[in-house]
């Protein structure tokens, strides 16, 4: 066991690790950080998402040593100061970005990343970016409708006849 | 204009925000004090007879507790089947053992054979790998004809064949409908296979058992779509610890879809060995054991037949299907195939006679059970493909085929040759409302222009009917369920007003605690945040049957209803005593009672106040407190129909089908949140475009699970589907439920497949491909790669 | 996994050290060799982490080469070298997903040689150099097979040279499931000739396909590829695509890349 040390959403962290230790069980396991979620073991549903140094990465398939010192920002850290939802998760919840929910945490990740390299994506270049990141409960549309509506595009043709 | 946060409001979800900030609490956040951690190991060979299990090394290692073998479970129950099928001979269906842990043979890849409890999950993962097994490989059954051949190797070896049951539907009709085949005017054939699928909730599957000596009693976390159904099942058929001691909670649940509705073994594991070890024991799947022991869902082969009399009037319909068991019976496997299927074979149609035949069979493959619509995407499947093919055998347009065959409007109540009585419906109105939102008019011209640019454009059909909330319990009782359809559901209103709800139902993304409570709020016109809508943990809820088959507020919704109602005559009661006024001269609205006619008035607040703090209070004729429960057991199923478009393109070089635009027209009766319905819609799409285009659980002649991961299942991703255009505004309510509501859950997963793959023909059809008609599912760039290139 | 000892040096020295002992293994971006240790199906004693070693990381430009380092994430190179060899950066691009391009390398795809990935048909296609911390070796000699290279034990990539074409392409033909190339193919057009290398297709893994490099020398355009067909002997055959399925793709992709090559 070695000990590893993270700033984890603006505090320092520190939580014993093996070798084998991956980022999303010292997360969860080690700091209580249950919001990061693993939903495969072949690093291709994106529910892990999480971001070290700025850029997001998927956290099974980082080794918990291997980031010692990095800055890391989970689900946890994405709220505004005061708590509230931040542009990004209030669009999720404004267009119903989410069913079960358990996929959201790395959506939110991977989507904030996106915006943050490409503030207006087209909808095809939100759907691309989102490829690493499974959903089965939302089909996408919503998902795809909320980033866009936070980048501060008008979404309102894509809303169904109500 | 709905009230806000009323029934037809689009009220944001409430749900959203803990999910939103990482605070959801999953049954894998739940960590016990002392809890130890188990690995299954699981049989790499489809088939095999146990040697022997040597433990010794293993138990010596680091960190172990104990490891369990099937000699532990001695005296321990089977893990239980919830449906019993009669053949057409009148006798049951056979119904082998299936053991919590592999007893002298192993039946499919995956089966568990032993389980190691230690410290870490790491560690009793090391042990796992020290048990010495000794096991004798034996050949393997994988296909299901096969499988049904007289020399097979029998998946268990106690029964007579591989075959659990042969069912005929409706037998008696089974002459009349081959008559009917002779003397057709043109018969259109179909053979195809409605693959094996993998309902992937993204959450995998995890179960806490605790144990305190305390009460003895027993706790289970699980990820389950019916806690109560898993504490029966568990509870008295598996271990022997009657309800009272046994408390089984499903917290927040990542998605379902049918896979977390049965109950499995591991679950009743981690409940016996917390009692065992008298410490908490925690199972957490990884995906590549889901892949291997979550149920799968579908695998059907049929073949189907349709009648045409010479004006084109649909006669006849005649099925034969292979359904796969998979080595053991899921919680309810053996209805899927059977009423869940049989009884929708007549679609939207008028077809007077039909005749379902499935024979259901055992193969060294994982249990498969239902999945996304259970049975009904299945024989929509067959239905929506059958007619179109038949259109274009006869020349005439697939949509005017289907209109002169519908039910129509005034025709209902309709009782189908299926058992089945329709309440509701009006087909054309929603096949209208397709055409007109996906511009099919439009079409030709559209096609024209991919041509121009070297893709073949389609355009594809379906029109499905739904079955939701199965009921009532005393018919499905006697159709050989082994459990009640009702639901329940308690309204505590508490002293200041707000209002405590506990539902049977389960919530695990389908938003009920925001549906529900609008329900609720509506009804007493109070504001939706007073009512608290409180699921999943057998200690507080009534029991209720949970969420699966696009039930929750048809059924439990209904129960809703009920419980309220009885609170809300109670309340006027009160309120009638508060207001020196009759009884009779109350009335409830925007949460306030008035004496018909006048001023006077007492708020919610007031009398829910008198009834827990009953001063002023008619003691004498009633009770104080004011907590109701409702169990309602719905008098029929409710019947969601509509008409899917999907036009697609395809291109003929590489075969790859890209969907460019999907409209769904619902008819769902009356919705209560329109956000929610539209949601559930384009996740049922998404599952079903995935089906129609990508998934695929494939075992080798071996028993090997060759799709054993996210690398070879394929699964939709965000560009793999367009935006959808949803539309739910053709409306008739159900008759016999209070909200007039019928269950969106699984529609789009039934309507979408055939729409799919019709349109995928009929691109390759307008392409010159006319040798192509029929492509099994998934249209894979290479199956329609070498559909179009076979000559 | 089964545990093992990490160390994470910042030279390249350092790294070959440890790598000498017993059961070392490195680990670049782990995109690969994590899943796989997940599986179980690999068990080193130590992994030696070469993301804290800068020297093996950047994209630069030397004459007419590009150099970049082993440890280079996918991302950077989309990035950093979109100016001096766009078909490159474009590949990188199109490799798994955004969180996979911030943490997967050059040097880890190289080493790793699957055959379904990306980066060996550019480094076959543009004759790349392969530098290892011993010595260099021509892509010809490097890619052997199926997850086979001429990698020593012990021995790391450390850069990789790309001589820059005139213009250059990658098509890739994406696996519905995994997203890896069911069949790619990056064709790059030198002024000594034509290069084309195909990437998922066959079961030999990486291959040239001479026949089209002799077509395209002689006329870099896609009518020249017409009347040619790969062969579909030792192509892979899966519940993905047969081989006749795959030997089609690689005409059909070709043809792409040189439509698109720029
Ligand atoms: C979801 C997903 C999708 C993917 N999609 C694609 C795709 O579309 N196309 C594609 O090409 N790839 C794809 N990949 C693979 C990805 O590109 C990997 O990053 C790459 O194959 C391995 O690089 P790595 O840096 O992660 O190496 P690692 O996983 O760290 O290592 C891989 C192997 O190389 C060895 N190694 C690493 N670095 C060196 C070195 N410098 N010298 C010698 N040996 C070394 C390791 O010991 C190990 O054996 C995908 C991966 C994932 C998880
Ligand atoms: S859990 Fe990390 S990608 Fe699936
Ligand atoms: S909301 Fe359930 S997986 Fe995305």
């Amino acid at each position: 066991m070695t000990k590893v040390t993270l700033t984890v959403n603006g505090r320092s962290m520190s939580g014993q690790a093996e070798g084998r230790t991956l980022l999303s069980s010292f997360l969860r396991e080690e700091l209580g950080l249950t919001g990061t979620h693993v939903g495969c073991d072949t690093s291709q549903c994106g529910a892990c998402v999480v971001h070290v140094d700025g850029q997001a990465v998927k956290s099974c398939t980082v080794l918990a040593q291997d980031v010692e010192g990095a800055n890391v920002t989970t689900i946890e850290g994405m709220a505004n100061a005061d708590g509230s939802l931040n542009t990004l998760q209030q669009a999720f919840q404004d267009h119903h970005g989410l069913q079960c929910g358990f996929c959201t945490p790395g959506m939110v990740m991977a989507a904030s990343s996106l915006l943050a390299e490409n503030p207006k994506p087209t909808e095809a270049e939100v759907r691309h970016y989102l490829e690493g990141n499974i959903c089965r409960c939302t089909g996408y549309h919503n998902i795809v409708k909320a980033v866009m509506a936070a980048s501060g595009q008008d979404v309102s043709d894509t809303v169904a006849a109500e | 204009m709905p009230k806000d946060g009323g029934i037809g409001a689009s009220t944001k979800r409430r749900e959203d925000v803990r999910f939103l900030t990482g605070n959801g609490r999953y049954t894998d956040d739940i960590n016990l004090r002392g809890q130890a951690h188990a690995f299954f190991l699981r049989s790499q060979v489809a088939h095999g007879k146990i040697n022997t299990i040597d433990t010794s090394a293993a138990e010596a290692m680091d960190g172990v507790i104990r490891i369990f073998t099937a000699k532990d479970f001695e005296g321990v129950g089977g893990v239980p089947c919830g449906w019993l099928i009669t053949d057409k001979h009148g006798q049951p269906m056979q119904e082998p053992k299936h053991p919590v842990l592999a007893e002298g043979k192993v039946r499919h890849v995956g089966d568990p054979i032993a389980v190691v409890i230690a410290e870490t999950l790491d560690q009793a993962r090391d042990a796992a790998e020290a048990i010495d097994l000794d096991i004798e490989d034996l050949p393997a059954v994988v296909d299901m004809k096969a499988a049904l051949s007289a020399d097979a190797p029998k998946v268990h070896d106690e029964l007579s064949s591989n075959l659990c049951y042969d069912w005929g539907f409706v037998e008696e009709n089974k002459a009349a409908v081959d008559e009917a085949f002779a003397s057709a005017a043109h018969v259109t054939s179909l053979e195809l296979v409605n693959q094996r699928l993998i309902a992937n909730p993204m959450e995998p599957r995890v179960a806490v058992g605790d144990y305190d000596p305390w009460n003895d009693n027993s706790t289970l976390y699980t990820t389950s779509q019916n806690p109560h159904v898993i504490r029966l099942l568990m509870g008295a058929f598996v271990l022997g610890i009657p309800e009272h001691k046994l408390r089984v909670v499903a917290p927040d649940v990542g998605g379902g879809f049918g896979a977390k509705i049965f109950h499995y073994a591991e679950e009743a594991f981690c409940t016996f060995a917390a009692r065992q070890l008298k410490r908490p024991v925690k199972w957490t799947s990884s995906r590549s054991e889901a892949f291997m022991s979550d149920a799968h869902g579908r695998d059907h082969v049929t073949k189907i037949e349709l009648a045409l009399d010479a004006e084109n009037n649909f006669t006849a319909i005649r099925t034969e299907t292979y359904a796969n068991m998979g080595a053991y019976l899921s919680t309810f496997a053996p209805s899927v195939p059977t009423w869940l299927h049989g009884t929708l074979m007549a679609g939207n149609y008028r077809t007077p006679l039909i005749y379902v035949n499935v024979k259901a069979v055992f193969t060294n493959t994982v249990p498969v059970d239902a999945y996304r619509g259970a049975g009904r995407p299945e024989a929509t499947f067959q239905l929506e493909r059958v007619v179109d093919k038949a259109a274009r055998e006869l020349g005439v347009d697939p949509v005017e085929l289907r209109r002169q065959n519908f039910i129509k409007a005034d025709q209902f109540p309709y009782a189908t040759p299926v058992a089945v009585e329709y309440d509701t419906g009006n087909y054309d109105a929603t096949m209208d409302k397709m055409l007109e939102l996906s511009d099919y008019a439009g079409f030709a011209a559209r096609a024209e222009e991919s041509k121009k640019r070297g893709k073949l454009r389609g355009f594809g059909i379906a029109h499905y009917i739904e079955a939701c909330g199965i009921a009532p319990s005393n018919l499905v009782g006697q159709l050989g369920a082994r459990a009640g359809l009702y639901e329940s559901a308690t309204v505590r209103v508490n002293a200041t007003g707000s209002i405590s709800i506990y539902t049977g139902s389960h919530s695990h993304g389908q938003g009920h605690e925001t549906t529900f409570a609008q329900v609720v709020a509506d009804m007493i016109g109070i504001d939706a945040g007073q009512v608290e809508i409180n699921h999943g943990d057998t200690a507080n809820t009534p029991m209720g049957m949970g969420t699966y088959g696009s039930r929750s507020l048809a059924v439990g919704g209904s129960a809703l209803v009920k419980a309220t109602n009885k609170v809300i005559n109670k309340a006027k009661k009160i309120a009638a005593h508060l207001l020196e006024a009759s009884e009779a001269d109350i009335e409830l609205a925007d949460g306030k009672f008035t004496v018909a006619g006048t001023d006077k008035s007492v708020d919610w607040a007031g009398v829910t106040l008198a009834a827990y703090v009953p001063h002023n209070y008619p003691l004498e004729s009633m009770e104080p407190g004011l907590e109701e429960t409702a169990f309602y057991d719905p008098s029929n199923f409710t019947y969601p129909s509509g008409a899917y478009g999907c036009e697609v393109e395809v291109d003929p070089d590489t075969g790859e089908v890209e969907i460019i635009g999907f409209t769904a027209a619902d008819d769902f009766g009356n919705v209560v949140n329109p956000m929610i319905v539209e949601g559930q819609v384009h996740g049922g799409l998404a599952q079903g475009i995935g089906q129609a285009l990508l998934e695929r659980c494939v075992y080798d002649a071996d028993g090997q699970l060759v799709s054993g991961s996210y690398m070879d299942y394929a699964m939709p991703r965000a560009d793999n589907v367009p935006n959808y255009t949803v539309d739910h505004s053709c409306v008739t309510p159900c008759t016999h439920n209070p909200l007039g509501v019928k269950g969106c859950g699984e529609a789009g997963a039934i309507g979408s497949p055939p729409a799919v793959i019709n349109a995928v023909i009929d691109a390759l059809q307008r392409g010159g491909h006319s040798h192509v008609t029929h492509i099994d599912m998934p249209a894979s760039p290479s199956r329609v790669w070498a559909a179009m290139n076979a000559k | 996994m089964y545990n093992f000892d990490f160390v994470k040096p910042a030279s390249v020295e350092d790294a070959v050290a440890a790598l000498s002992g017993d059961e070392a293994q490195p680990l670049s971006g782990g995109m690969t060799l994590l899943p796989s240790m997940k599986q179980r199906l690999n068990a080193p004693a130590t992994l030696v982490s070469l993301t804290g070693i800068d020297a093996l990381k950047g994209v630069c430009r030397d004459g007419d080469m590009l150099v970049i380092g082993a440890a280079t994430p996918h991302a950077v190179v989309a990035r950093d070298a979109a100016a001096d060899y766009p078909a490159l950066a474009e590949l990188a691009g199109q490799i798994g997903d955004p969180m996979v391009r911030n943490r997967g390398t050059i040097g880890g795809s190289l080493a790793n040689n699957d055959p379904s990935a990306c980066y060996p048909a550019a480094a076959l296609a543009s004759g790349a150099t392969i530098v290892t911390d011993k010595r260099e070796i021509a892509a010809e000699e490097f890619f052997q097979g199926m997850f086979a290279t001429a990698l020593d034990e012990g021995e790391i990539i450390t850069s990789v040279k790309f001589p820059i074409p005139q213009k250059a392409a990658y098509a890739k033909f994406a696996q519905p499931a995994s997203r890896f190339a069911l069949t790619g193919a990056f064709v790059a057009q030198y002024a000594d000739g034509a290069r084309v290398a195909i990437t998922g297709a066959s079961e030999n893994g990486v291959f040239r396909w001479s026949e089209a490099e002799t077509a395209l020398s002689s006329n870099f355009s896609a009518d020249a590829l017409n009347g040619l067909a790969a062969s579909a002997d030792q192509m892979i055959g899966d519940l993905h695509g047969t081989p006749e399925y795959r030997a089609h793709l690689v005409g059909v992709m070709t043809r792409r890349a040189v439509g698109a090559a720029h």
